[in-house]
């Protein structure tokens, strides 16, 4: 007792460290409670689930309005491991078609982060109609596993899979850039499905839930007053006539090449083939698209590259209509020029080469012809003339010239990836052939479409539209409509004036590519009855093996409606294989249908891949 | 009634059973927030835990009666027997009780279970109360070193450790409860309280803050040196003999022990207790997806309260079950959550209030064995309070341990009932006999 008065004192210690601590705690409250908002940000994500509903895709029209590009519903299977306690597995597997390990893995895959055992998971994607159709039932044998109602891609025609191009998930780095995306969404990767994913797409819908720590919903938030409901994607209008697309694509069975048709007067796209071509419908679905794609990108025809647009090709000799033209507006050719030839051009020893086509002729005669030797002396002219005393100057205003009409330039499509080709720069032969190491004659060979000269077909049909149109182009694109509100890019609106505006110019060069399908002409064996074609041939010679049969021609030549470029890689002769494609287009576009069944079927059967038909004919 | 010598509520002190009582209907009230679900809106609901709490509430008025009926001189007289006794049940469960999540603290009675180490703090108090209300444990100041002074010295107090620590070597060690065991801690302001010296109180302040120092700070010889240099400095404010000399350098030798110590003590312990120390210190990774979970739900929970809560069942956090042991140890995360800072402030308010009284009823007892006994609760429940508080708002490690008088559990509420009110059955006795 005696100590306790001097210990008492401790009483206010074993207080005052009480209280203190209290006070320490209670600030420490206060700083969480009231001044930190990073806890009352963090019980939000916490508490609320926003589920996403995802909109239908745009459906995708051609220009008659008849269906490209449609939806099917399809279905993922949904599972919730924790509720699959007596599921019959076995019966599950046979109907997945899945090995009781590969069952095991994806169990095992849903229940690990992000995913648990709580949580639907998707356990298979996209299944097939069949399976749905078998697994729906017997459903309630699978306890935790359900279905879920998507949409897919569907075409109701195997069409045009180069241009609509297609969809699949989005890449992870894409989904962290862009706010819109979340892993495992669908986003265009090629063709107008990308170049216009914005307006295909739609909006996605949110629903907000409340939800447990398990994410097990609970309930609607506010019961759905600030859900949002998906707005479906707008529907597009494509400028590709459907029926000639297919035509098209028929024709150009059994042959690796393109074909590129615009109307001159709007620069819209008419059917755009890249062949060999693919079915669509075979890059949609879960587990049979992986299948598909591996199998075509291992094609060695690569069926997955859309040739229309980025395949760079030597245009061989399309090319000299552009030489004529600059030519005649220069003023260094004019109609009644007359170039010798001696089955080849004289100044360089007859290289390069010629063919028969019975002696000098003037410029109409060299157009129809196709006279190389007749090609190199324009070239030379051009390069040459008096205007541009340094040689260089004179180069440079050639391929500037010519840059205007497209090639070498991207036309600024509205599809993506397009290829600008190559018109070679004075640098680059300065390089080759060391500073003023070369002249006009080093390089006459671009003259008539080779050497380095590389276009894409897309640039080909723009030239021959551009001539159809004496002197511009539109840029040339494949929508004209979103939703219901015409809809059209100014700058495709906007008309391009290339350097060549010499209407006489174009007179001849027109008379001289109508004579070409006459006798006398690289291509009569393609003319036709009732409608005046403007056609030129090339045989462009590269180092890949035969020549590349290319064609190109408009047609009505008054008025045109149509302007059409095709290449066949490794055909030979343009006159013999593009041209009959060309024109059997023309007439399936203007007529409906050819009154030439005997070419039409020769065409059709022709297997060209597999080295078949290689008729040599004496037509260039 | 008050007036009745006879009546059992005769000198009992109405404000600490009034506050014990508001604390009781409180918890339970949060409980019944914590567990809610729209299913079972019954508050009496005895399939859930609200409505098993009103059982074990009503359990506990009974004791509390009982208590108060039993003359005081039982508590005293067979102190030693209720140590032993509970001692006795506290080894029993490891072979006859029920393990539940790792650890053997369970006797099961269907539905409802008892854990006889959370009636061993009342046993404890009792003995130690009967052991130093007789004897004293103030060390008289020797002035040369020999064996036999400092066994007589320190007798007392090591006894009184003794007894301290074989209820928190046999909860530890046999029944694996660290939460229950560290508890027995608390009885060390007790034994301040009756005089131990502060001498080893600093001493044990510092090897914690030492501990943690070294825990935070990587650098193994960083931390020797700055203890050198602070050994060497302090060196120069004392008397510079050789006595002091040698006390810096045992000092020092000490420290060098405990930053030495710390690694293994630390690679020893349990990896859940390794990550619940990392957690509050932020060491390393914490992955508050899984080991930092726990407390960050219970941050976000409080937080989200904001000044006056988001008012009594609409706390989103607590609704939706995102706190684990949300109506057991992580009840302050309801109170923090649904009634805001105004609320939590107000609970820790109740409960230091409620301790600050026993700690004044404990000051005007004559006897020693009432006021060591009062001590006794006082720290207890302080220390509980702490913990507790302190790990859901992040500044204490997460230890197991119930909110006194808030949490689920008949066990906890009952041993804290007991525990109080043999201490107003004391403190209303203080007028009658001396002891």
């Amino acid at each position: 007792m005696s100590n306790n008065s001097q210990l008492s004192g401790r009483k206010f210690i074993i207080g005052g460290f009480f209280c203190l601590i209290v006070i320490i705690y209670m600030c420490r409250l206060f700083y969480i409670q009231v001044i930190d908002e990073q806890y009352k940000l963090a019980s939000n994500n916490n508490a609320f689930r926003r589920s996403t509903e995802y909109p239908v895709r745009g459906y995708i029209f051609d220009r008659n309005g008849k269906l490209l590009v449609q939806n099917s519903p399809s279905y993922d299977l949904m599972v919730i491991p924790r509720e699959t306690k007596g599921c019959d597995t076995i019966g599950l597997c046979e109907v997945l078609e899945i090995t009781k390990e590969e069952y095991l893995k994806r169990m095992k895959k849903a229940c690990q982060a992000p995913n648990s055992p709580r949580k639907e998971s998707v356990f298979e994607k996209q299944m097939s109609a069949k399976t749905y159709a078998i697994l729906q039932e017997k459903i309630y044998r699978f306890k935790g596993f359900f279905p879920q109602k998507r949409t897919v891609r569907q075409y109701p025609k195997p069409i045009a899979a180069h241009l609509l191009g297609y969809v699949n998930e989005v890449t992870k780095e894409k989904a962290e850039k862009d706010p819109y995306y979340r892993e495992g969404d669908y986003i265009g990767i090629t063709g107008i499905e990308r170049s216009y994913e914005e307006q295909l797409r739609g909006k996605k819908g949110t629903q907000i839930s409340i939800t447990d720590v398990h994410n097990k919903i609970i309930g609607r938030y506010m019961n759905g007053a600030l859900d949002t409901a998906a707005i479906p994607g707008k529907p597009l209008y494509c400028t590709i006539d459907m029926d000639l697309q297919e035509y098209g694509e028929k024709l150009m069975h059994g042959k690796k090449g393109a074909v590129v048709a615009i109307e001159p007067s709007t620069g819209e796209i008419l059917a755009m083939i890249s062949s060999p071509v693919y079915d669509p419908n075979l890059l949609v679905g879960g587990k049979e698209r992986s299948k598909n794609y591996t199998v075509l990108e291992r094609d060695t025809l690569l069926p997955l590259f859309n040739r229309a647009l980025i395949a760079m090709y030597p245009p061989g000799s399309i090319f000299k209509l552009l030489d004529a033209l600059i030519a005649q507006n220069d003023g260094v050719v004019d109609k009644s020029t007359v170039f010798p030839c001696a089955m080849g051009y004289p100044p360089m020893g007859g290289k390069p080469k010629c063919h028969k086509h019975g002696g000098a002729k003037d410029l109409i005669g060299s157009v129809a012809a196709s006279c190389n030797s007749y090609y190199s002396y324009v070239f030379c002219r051009i390069v040459d003339q008096r205007k541009y005393p340094k040689f260089i100057d004179g180069y440079n205003h050639w391929r500037e010239t010519v840059m205007t009409f497209g090639p070498g330039t991207h036309l600024g499509t509205d599809l993506p990836y397009d290829k600008p080709g190559n018109v070679p720069s004075a640098p680059y032969y300065d390089k080759v052939f060391g500073k003023n190491g070369w002249r006009s004659n080093t390089i006459v060979s671009l003259g008539i479409g080779q050497a380095e000269l590389l276009l894409v077909p897309l640039q080909m049909a723009n030239v021959v539209a551009t001539i159809s149109n004496r002197g511009f182009y539109y840029t040339p694109h494949c929508i004209k409509g979103v939703g219901n509100q015409k809809y059209l890019d100014k700058k495709f609106k906007e008309k391009h004036f290339v350097a060549v505006q010499k209407q006489e110019a174009y007179d001849n060069v027109i008379e001289g590519m109508a004579r070409a399908m006459e006798p006398g002409g690289t291509a009569v064996a393609s003319r036709l009855k009732d409608i005046v074609v403007c056609g030129k041939t090339g045989t462009a010679q590269n180092p890949h093996g035969q020549s590349h049969a290319v064609f190109l021609a408009f047609a009505p030549r008054d008025n045109p409606k149509i302007a059409i470029a095709c290449i066949i890689e490794n055909a030979g002769f343009g006159g013999v294989w593009s041209a009959p494609v060309v024109t059997l287009m023309i007439e399936k576009y203007l007529k409906g249908k050819t009154a030439r069944p005997e070419i039409e079927k020769r065409i059709l059967d022709a297997d060209l891949i597999n080295g078949k038909n290689l008729l040599s004919t004496g037509f260039h | 009634m008050a007036r009745n010598e006879n009546s059992i509520f005769y000198g009992v002190d109405r404000i600490t059973i009034l506050t014990y009582a508001l604390l009781v209907v409180l918890g339970w009230l949060n409980i019944y927030a914590a567990v809610y679900n729209e299913d079972h809106q019954n508050i009496f609901d005895t399939t859930q835990k609200y409505g098993k709490q009103l059982i074990w509430i009503s359990g506990a008025v009974v004791i509390a009666f009982g208590i108060l009926l039993i003359d005081a001189n039982f508590y005293t007289v067979f102190a030693y027997g209720f140590y032993v006794f509970f001692l006795t049940a506290n080894i029993l469960v490891i072979w006859l009780g029920r393990e539940v999540k790792g650890s053997k603290s369970w006797f099961r009675f269907g539905d409802f279970g008892i854990q006889p180490a959370e009636f061993m703090k009342f046993a404890t108090n009792l003995v130690l109360a009967k052991f130093l209300s007789n004897r004293t444990i103030i060390v008289n100041q020797v002035f040369r070193l020999r064996l036999k002074d400092l066994i007589k010295n320190y007798k007392n107090t090591l006894i009184a450790l003794l007894f301290i620590c074989v209820p928190i070597v046999i909860i530890k060690k046999l029944q694996n409860e660290t939460g229950l065991a560290i508890v027995f801690i608390a009885f060390v302001i007790v034994l301040y309280r009756e005089g131990l010296s502060v001498t080893f109180l600093i001493f044990g302040l510092l090897a914690a803050i030492l501990f943690v120092v070294s825990l935070v700070v990587t650098s193994l010889p960083t931390l020797l040196i700055t203890l050198a240099i602070i050994a060497a400095g302090s060196f120069l404010f004392v008397g510079r003999n050789r006595k002091n000399l040698i006390v810096v350098i045992i000092v020092y030798a000490c420290s060098a022990g405990v930053v030495l110590g710390t690694n293994y003590v630390y690679n020893h312990l349990e990896p859940h207790q390794k990550v619940r120390i990392d957690v509050l210190l932020g060491r390393g990774n914490v992955n508050l997806k899984k080991e930092g979970y726990n407390v960050n739900q219970a941050k976000i929970a409080i937080g989200s309260g904001g000044f006056w809560g988001k008012g009594y069942l609409q706390g989103t956090q607590t609704k939706y079950d995102f706190v684990p042991e949300q109506d057991t140890d992580f009840i302050f995360c309801t109170v923090g959550e649904e009634w805001g800072f105004f609320g939590s402030t107000g609970v820790i308010f109740l409960e230091l209030f409620l301790i600050l009284r026993i700690i004044f009823l404990s000051e005007r007892q004559r006897s020693d064995f009432s006021r060591i006994y009062g001590y006794g609760v006082a720290a207890v429940l302080f220390f509980h309070l702490a913990v507790n508080i302190g790990m859901t708002i992040g500044l204490m490690p997460v230890i197991g341990i119930p909110l006194p008088f808030f949490s689920y559990g008949g066990s906890s509420l009952w041993a804290f009932t007991i525990l109080l009110f043999i201490f107003i059955k004391l403190d209303s006795n203080r007028l009658l006999i001396l002891r």
